[in-house]
């Protein structure tokens, strides 16, 4: 567990500035540097697989490290994005209920999202 | 050059600091775009999971003239992102903070995502055949 350097009553709220955390600090740099590696990789990948057709690209995504990738990929992504996007929106949004509105609907769809990803790439590797 | 001391025009420190707010609000921005691109990275994939025809739609949708700008301007925003991402962090080690050295590793930044998108699309043209 990591210091989170939340106060008290921030701990028990939990309803301060997003940004005000170390916690939320801290993951949107450990899921950057994760990013790094894995954005590389889906580029020159991306490159690679320019052109090819349906089979070509399921077979690539087939093979256990490809879909390891792009699991590790799509999880440190949307988690990245999603922290993001909170603290732009905390930015931009001023009005309490309206943040905890757009707070709950961007987690709630990144979830929706990444889920629907990781089902995805679960499927390919089965093969079926 | 006795007189070097005298404020230069255009004031220079301003404009960097013009520079060095641009490139902020591009992290942003460029957050925001691949943010967007991530519904396409799960249409993407859940296409492949469905099978031929829903991966045929997806590439009907990317091989023409504006899907290629759209995949031209994300490749800009990575390279961008993840350049300036990594000068943020260098950053949060305490390194580069000046002023000059903030303007300095900007302009590379911005050097690094303009040369490596070229050489990327250079690449896909060359050697992957571009849309088959
Ligand atoms: C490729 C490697 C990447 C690195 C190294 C990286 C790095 C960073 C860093 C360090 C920040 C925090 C900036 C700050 O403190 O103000 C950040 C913010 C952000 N990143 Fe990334 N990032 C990467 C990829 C991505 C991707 C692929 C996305 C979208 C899918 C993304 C979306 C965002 C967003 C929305 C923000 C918030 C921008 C803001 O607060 O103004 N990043 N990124």
């Amino acid at each position: 567990m990591i210091a989170t350097g939340r106060t008290g009553i921030g701990r028990i709220k939990a309803s301060g500035s997003a940004r005000s955390g170390a916690e939320h600090w801290w993951r949107q740099r450990l899921t950057a540097i994760a990013n790094l590696p894995l954005v590389v990789w889906f580029v020159v990948s991306a490159v690679s697989l320019s052109g090819a057709g349906y089979e070509e690209v399921r077979a690539w995504l087939g093979g256990l490290f490809n879909s390891t990738m792009m699991v590790l990929l799509v999880v440190s992504l949307f988690w990245h994005a999603r922290l993001g996007v909170q603290v732009v929106l905390e930015d931009y949004v001023h009005d309490r209920a309206l943040r905890l509105a757009a707070r709950l609907g961007l987690d709630l769809l990144a979830v929706a999202l990444a889920v629907s990803c990781l089902l995805a790439i679960l499927v390919v590797s089965l093969g079926s | 050059m006795a007189d070097l001391e005298r404020p230069l025009s255009p004031h220079l420190q301003i404009y960097r600091w013009h520079l060095t707010m641009a490139l902020s609000i591009l992290h942003r921005a460029t957050g925001l775009v691949l943010a967007a691109g991530l519904l396409l990275l799960t249409w993407w994939l859940t296409a492949l999971a469905r099978g031929p025809e829903a991966f045929a739609i997806v590439r009907t949708a990317i091989d023409n003239p504006l899907g290629g700008l759209v995949l031209f301007a994300f490749t800009l925003a990575v390279f961008y992102h993840m350049a300036n991402g990594v000068r943020h962090l260098v950053w949060d080690l305490g390194i580069g903070l000046g002023k000059e050295e903030a303007y300095r590793s900007g302009l590379f930044v911005l050097s690094f995502a303009g040369v490596a998108t070229l050489l990327l699309w250079i690449a896909i043209l060359a050697f992957g055949g571009g849309p088959r």
